[in-house]
């Protein structure tokens, strides 16, 4: 008994580390199914009522849409801009390299609410009013960095034996990109473009600096947290879990695919 | 080994990049990204550093100062606010390191003890930071709530007294910032133990070094970037934060975000807050150039 504890020790730490992760979440899901109108506190009971209609809750589905067209919109930006940069700095020469890699790595040295601050106090400098555009301009800036990264690494990972072959084989530049170098790297794009819309939908501080009067899903929560959170947010939470799950899980099985 | 790595990585850089010509590609590439990154990140933090020294206009009306640069505001912000940078920073390194304690253990079994399990527990850590953090940390706050199962659970059986809480505390801010930061800290540690090779282990075993000198002398050195990229992927996020202390905590648990929250919104004091934000920034810089250079290790980004 004692051997095995010894040998499982750190088994049962990981397994007792993930109920911690866990904890939280269950309670989200099930609260989600609580019977109650407004302040969604105690246990009333079992209800379908807050899934089938997500909408009931006033404002939710606003501020959803908002989140949903702001993560899409930022994640296209950022995940564009940040993979040319993690090209530039994983395969080619230029000058001046330490200084972008500083100018990418501070951005995520700096707190959010600096980032919010700042970039507020200088849309109100130049008298342009916070709302949707400034959030969307705010969460390019912040989620570029981790989109370099995120390639970057992908990048540095690849065997520069297969895009040599390619060369030994007559394709030239382009095509060694597009044929090569390109379809390797885009796993490492799309883990890029999943963090970043996991970012933006995320992101309250910056957000609540920027957006004005325009919600956002977790400006709805926030506001609501005084008066009591509606069900139908515990509902967001929980699809937005489930549908994380499933799309890494698919991910992963179109990887386990491809390397067969 | 890691310097040997470090050259070979080197000489490997030039052979690689030798069949590209130096040419206009690479800033072509860049441009449009650091343009953004310069047009909305350096330019506020520089706008920033010029709000920090105006004083509030002759006219007192809300909102509208005059540039007199006046340097001493920020010793009148830091002076003011003594308590909540310490506090701060305190929270911050105490949630640091109990996110390490928990992290580091959990992405080692993930990396060397968990077999085919290994992608849906990396998948377990992951997809539960997708539900949003802010009904996590109100999750929290009911669950260690008053009327919740842990404090009922606790009085029942006498170790609390009634009335006593653990919410609205110290202990209950500093928990919710471990958690809320966790897989910043989990996913560095774990790419680095992954990246190890299975056979550097093997050759300490085979060189008589038991489990513990092993995971000494090489797991936890090659695992170093990891730590070091998660603790500050932690600790820096986890300073600036002020939802975690406005939700778990009360009003004597206020963090330095808090104040720069209200002195922007509430008060309409833009100079103090932009003061506040360089001191935090500075003094993050500033922990963070010692901790990578004490830590030796540079190549982060």
């Amino acid at each position: 008994m004692r051997k095995w504890l010894s040998k499982n020790m750190i088994r049962i730490y990981a397994g007792f580390a993930l109920l911690y992760i866990f904890i939280p979440v269950a309670y989200t899901i099930v609260f989600s199914f609580n019977i109650t109108k407004k302040r969604n506190i105690n246990w009333q009971g079992f209800t379908f009522d807050n899934w089938l209609n997500p909408c009931d809750a006033d404002g939710i589905c606003a501020a959803l849409g908002n989140s949903l067209r702001i993560g899409f919109i930022s994640t296209s930006i950022s995940t564009i801009l940040g993979t040319m940069i993690a090209f530039a700095i994983g395969r080619h020469a230029f000058k001046g390299r330490s200084s972008v890699n500083l100018l990418i790595f501070l951005p995520m040295a700096t707190p959010e609410i600096v980032l919010g601050a700042s970039l507020l106090a200088m849309f109100l400098n130049f008298g342009i009013n916070p709302g949707f555009w400034p959030t969307v301009i705010a969460h390019v800036m912040f989620c570029i960095s981790f989109v370099v990264v995120t390639v970057k690494a992908r990048i540095a990972g690849l065997d520069p034996k297969l895009e040599e072959a390619a060369r030994d084989l007559y394709a030239n530049e382009f095509e060694t990109f597009r044929r090569i170098t390109f379809p390797l790297v885009l796993p490492g794009i799309a883990a890029a473009a999943l963090l970043s819309f996991a970012l933006s939908f995320d992101d309250f501080i910056i957000t609540n600096f920027n957006s004005g009067t325009v919600s956002t899903f977790p400006k709805f929560v926030w506001v609501s947290a005084t008066r009591g959170v509606p069900p139908q947010a515990n509902v967001v939470g929980s699809v937005m879990f489930l549908g994380a799950l499933l799309i890494v899980i698919a991910g992963q099985l179109v990887n386990r695919k491809r390397v067969r | 080994m890691e310097s040997n790595l470090k050259t070979l990585q080197k000489e490997q850089t030039p052979s690689l990049l030798k069949n590209i010509k130096l040419d206009f590609t690479p800033y072509l590439l860049l441009i449009p990204g650091l343009l953004w990154l310069f047009t909305f990140f350096i330019l506020p933090i520089l706008n920033l550093a010029t709000t920090s020294t105006k004083t509030r206009s002759a006219s007192y009306e809300t909102g509208s100062f005059d540039q007199t640069w006046r340097f001493l505001n920020y010793v009148d912000a830091f002076v003011e606010n003594q308590d909540q940078f310490y506090r701060s920073f305190i929270y911050a390194l105490i949630a640091t390191l109990l996110a390490l304690a928990i992290s580091y253990p959990l992405a080692y079994a993930i990396a060397f003890r968990s077999g085919a399990m290994k992608n849906i527990l990396l998948i377990m850590v992951i997809a539960p930071f997708f539900t949003s953090f802010l009904l996590r940390t109100l999750a929290w706050k009911q669950i260690l709530g008053s009327q919740g199962p842990v404090v009922t659970v606790l009085q029942n059986l006498h170790i609390m007294k009634v009335g006593d809480t653990i919410t609205a505390t110290s202990f209950s801010v500093i928990m919710g910032l471990t958690y809320n930061f966790l897989p910043f800290m989990t996913l560095p540690i774990y790419a680095s133990l992954e990246r190890i090779d299975p056979k550097l282990i093997e050759a300490s075993g085979d060189l008589f070094a038991n489990g513990l000198n092993t995971f000494r002398k090489v797991t936890l050195p090659l695992s170093m970037p990891g730590v070091v990229a998660g603790t500050l992927l932690t600790f820096i996020p986890a300073s600036g934060d002020y939802i975690n202390a406005s939700i778990l905590g009360n009003p004597n648990t206020k963090m330095i975000g808090n104040v720069i929250d209200s002195r922007f919104f509430r008060v309409v004091d833009y100079p103090t807050a932009a003061a506040l934000s360089f001191i935090l920034m500075a003094i993050i810089l500033i922990i963070v150039s010692v901790y990578i250079r004490k830590t030796g290790t540079d190549e982060l980004v």
